[in-house]
């Protein structure tokens, strides 16, 4: 037991410096197979993020033809580097709605204001519980939801400019 | 040739920082400690040299001379002089030219101060400082050179980013990196005293006061970084748990823990593997924030150059280093007696658990920094974990902490009763109780946290400065004062926090001229925008009068800054500073039908959150002075004030 605490500290500077030191040199495949694809969206109804714009419930997702759902926050770093491609995303005609994370109404403003706002319906999130039901571990996170309200695709982490084609090319696939 | 005169000084160092290692080890293989005068001298001139080297390149950024690469990158002549300063480091290469000239003139001062540490023990502590010195000098020579000429020279440099075109940047670096690098002094002497099996008492007493040196420079510059993001960023946020500024908290509570726990070692000889693994963390701590902020491996607000290459090179330097010293510590700490015992109750036992909960902030901190590296590594996807994480996890174990820091100075060592502990907190208790009534009933609701936040720290207050109740006050001793004065000052810091968190009032609007909007109890008119030019931009700027009651009418000014050098847009807050808090103002876009996007912030008692980061450093410094007269009078008397 002692042996094991007296050699805890090295273990776990080891795993970091493999992890970090994967990093370094092979970048990341950032789509994923989730469990949640396939399956329908599951249910819920968020009040408006922001005054004076429509919030969000799964039943919006029904009928209609497929939408990027995009999972943001005003507090994350990696959401606004990522605001650009979904700017492009809704000028390429890409649909899109945005669950705000754990946010306020000021500040999405503010980010809006900011970044450029894409989005078509803003829910508001404040505890996370739609973020844990979609299996959604942090922000940012997109998923592109089919005409059924069936989740087609999750892309995990920042839209960069070199994921434009692939989440385009999922919304081609769930037509 | 100012250039190449610095590059040869670093390269002469790095050359002495060599031969300081084989000396150490030399001496400690043949056991000739008189080597150590040796030792001591190259030490000394390395430092110099290093310092030489610095100073060059400050030079070259003050001549703004544009044959050199790092100058034109980042200078540009129409600046102002103080940021040619401190433009040095505001940049990867100079300011890690910064870090190793601090390490080498630590290194410096451990060699011409120490006095205590046993001759072996010191040697060995000079000889790890080489060591870390030496990897380091490598990185700038072949990774990242500061020196590194162009030719031909341009007729004008980049500039340097307008966020760091600011007073604080002169200061807040170099005070940290004081901080951060003063701490490899204890990872070094910790390496030493593993390598002699010299782990005691006399080594505590010994490491302290250099502990205690860099964790007050640590404290400032956190404090002072804080600021600078608060009033320059213009968020109106005070703390934003980004990776570079966890980077900086988490060598603090590792140090803060070392300090409570050397002092148990000190005093008690107790907690000695405990101590030793926390110098060594402390320390690794800095190099691994060093490292996440300078291979842009985490996405941060204070982005830098990328480049992977200078990754890798700081990340084999980390993997020998910390695994080195963690893997020394494995294989000597077994030898380490086990030192005396005490009970649970107990101002030990105190100083355990606020090491415990100090060490699960660290953790907690740690992990919410390197969360997003974990998932990357799995899936590849970026992702932040932002402030609903931290304020949660981490916010009720700092209240438990403070709590602790309350009752601790009041416990006898070795062993005490809980029902003396209880009469001696009975004051302390009515005030913060009296504080509940008052905040719930005087005060607007606010969360649990904030309102917890306010009581604690009546509380606290009080029960922070009951260590001098009774006491004769002349002859309390300095370091008594300082550990109260720092105690008093977290107490101060918690107020300010939880009354920001809890009373900030907040109005964002799109404002015409001559509109008056509200926030909290003032009423603010905005009178008009007008154009205004600096030295190396123009701005446009906002004049605003806010009244409050029949007070005198306030103006603030803030500015929309457009730079040229590089061309890039800040916002300037106004703020303006109240007895009973701040009003914060910041000026945004026009919007397309003419409005103004203004956004105005006022925050009860905020600066309280940085008068109390000040006392807490001003405890410090007053507790190290006291240490220091305490030794040097001892050292007069010809003997330790112990025996």
């Amino acid at each position: 037991m002692r042996k094991l605490v007296i050699w805890a500290p090295l273990a776990l500077f080891a795993l970091f410096a493999l992890i970090v030191a994967g990093r370094l040199y092979k970048p990341g495949d950032s789509a994923i197979a989730s469990h949640m694809v396939g399956k329908p969206l599951p249910a819920f109804a968020l009040p408006a993020a922001l005054p004076g714009r429509p919030g969000l419930a799964s039943r919006d997702f029904a009928g209609g033809g497929p939408r990027l759902l995009n999972i943001f926050a005003s507090w994350c770093v990696p959401c606004a580097a990522e605001s650009p491609q979904l700017v492009a995303l809704r000028k390429a005609g890409v649909e899109i709605d945005a669950i705000a994370i754990r946010d306020r109404p000021e500040d999405i403003a503010e980010f809006l204001a900011r970044y450029g706002d894409p989005y078509v319906r803003i829910g508001s999130d404040a505890n996370s519980s739609v973020q844990m039901a979609m299996g959604s571990s942090g922000v940012p996170e997109s998923f592109v939801i089919d005409g059924k309200g069936v989740i087609r695709h999750q892309h995990i982490g920042d839209i960069r400019a070199e994921h434009v084609p692939e989440i385009l090319a999922a919304i081609r696939a769930a037509q | 040739m100012i250039a190449e005169a610095g590059l040869a000084a670093l390269w002469l160092a790095a050359a002495l920082a060599a031969l300081q290692l084989v000396f150490g080890v030399t001496a400690l293989r043949q056991g000739e400690t008189d080597m150590l005068r040796a030792v001591r001298s190259v030490a000394l001139v390395q430092a110099l040299l290093a310092a030489f080297s610095f100073g060059a390149l400050i030079l070259l950024f003050l001549r703004t001379d544009l044959s050199v690469s790092l100058v034109v990158a980042n200078s540009h002549v129409a600046k102002p002089w103080l940021y040619k300063f401190a433009g040095t480091w505001g940049n990867h290469e100079g300011s890690m030219l910064m870090w190793v000239t601090i390490l080498g003139l630590a290194g410096g001062a451990v060699a011409l101060f120490e006095r205590r540490l046993g001759d072996r023990t010191l040697i060995a502590t000079l000889a790890a400082q080489a060591t870390i010195g030496l990897g380091f000098y490598a990185f700038l020579l072949f990774a990242s050179n500061p020196f590194d000429r162009m030719n031909p020279a341009p007729a004008q440099g980049n500039g340097l980013n307008p966020l760091l075109q600011d007073p604080g940047l002169a200061f807040h670096p170099p005070t940290l990196y004081i901080g951060y690098v003063g701490l490899s002094i204890a990872f070094s002497f910790a390496v030493g005293a593993l390598v002699t099996r010299d782990v005691g008492p006399a080594f505590a007493r010994a490491m302290r006061p250099w502990v205690l040196a860099a964790w007050i420079f640590l404290t400032l510059g956190i404090t002072a970084g804080s600021y600078w993001a608060y009033y320059e960023l213009g968020w109106g946020g005070w703390w934003f748990w980004d990776p570079v500024e966890n980077a900086s908290l988490m060598p603090w509570l590792a140090a803060t823990a070392l300090l409570h726990s050397v002092t148990v070692l000190a005093t008690r000889d107790g907690l000695r593997a405990w101590t030793v693994m926390l110098a060594v963390v402390a320390f690794s701590m800095s190099m691994i924030g060093t490292f996440l902020v300078r291979s842009g491996i985490l996405t941060s607000v204070h982005s830098f150059a990328v480049d992977p290459r200078r990754g890798a090179f700081i990340l084999a330097l980390l993997a020998i280093y910390i695994g080195g010293a963690l893997a020394l510590f494995g294989l000597r700490v077994g030898t380490v007696r086990e030192g005396s015992r005490f009970d649970l109750v107990s101002r030990e036992g105190s100083l355990v658990a606020n090491n415990l909960l100090l060490s699960a902030i660290l953790g907690i901190v740690l992990i919410g920094t390197l969360y997003p590296l974990g998932i990357e590594a799995l899936t590849g996807g970026k992702l932040s974990v932002g402030p609903p994480y931290f304020n949660a996890a981490a916010g009720p174990l700092a209240l438990v902490l403070v709590i602790v820091m309350a009752a601790g100075p009041l416990l006898r060592w070795r062993r005490d009763e809980i029902r003396a502990l209880a009469r001696r907190l009975a004051v302390p208790a009515i005030v913060a109780l009296a504080a509940a009534a008052a905040v719930l009933a005087l005060l607007p609701p606010a969360h649990l946290l904030p309102t917890l936040g306010l009581i604690l720290a009546a509380g606290v207050a009080v029960a922070s400065v009951a260590p001098l109740w009774k006491r004769n006050l002349r002859r309390t001793p300095l370091f008594t004062w300082g550990m109260v004065i720092a105690h008093l000052g977290v107490a101060v810091s918690l107020a300010g926090m939880a009354s920001e968190s809890a009373f900030t009032r907040e109005t964002l609007v799109a404002a015409r001229p001559g509109e008056v909007h509200r926030v909290g109890p003032f009423a603010v008119r905005f009178d008009g925008i007008e154009p205004v030019a600096g030295p190396n931009w123009t701005a446009l700027e906002a004049t605003l009068t806010a009244t409050r009651g029949r007070g005198a009418p306030i103006e603030l000014r803030p500015q929309a800054r457009a730079f040229w050098t590089p061309p890039t847009e800040t916002s300037e807050a106004a703020i303006r500073t109240l007895w009973d808090g701040q009003l914060y103002t910041v000026l945004g876009k026009q919007a397309e039908d003419g409005r103004w996007q203004l956004r105005l912030w006022w925050k009860p008692f905020v600066t309280l959150i940085w008068a109390g980061g000040a006392l807490i450093a001003i405890g410090g410094a007053l507790s190290l002075l006291g240490r220091l007269l305490r030794d040097r009078r001892a050292a007069q008397r010809g003997k330790e004030w112990w025996e």
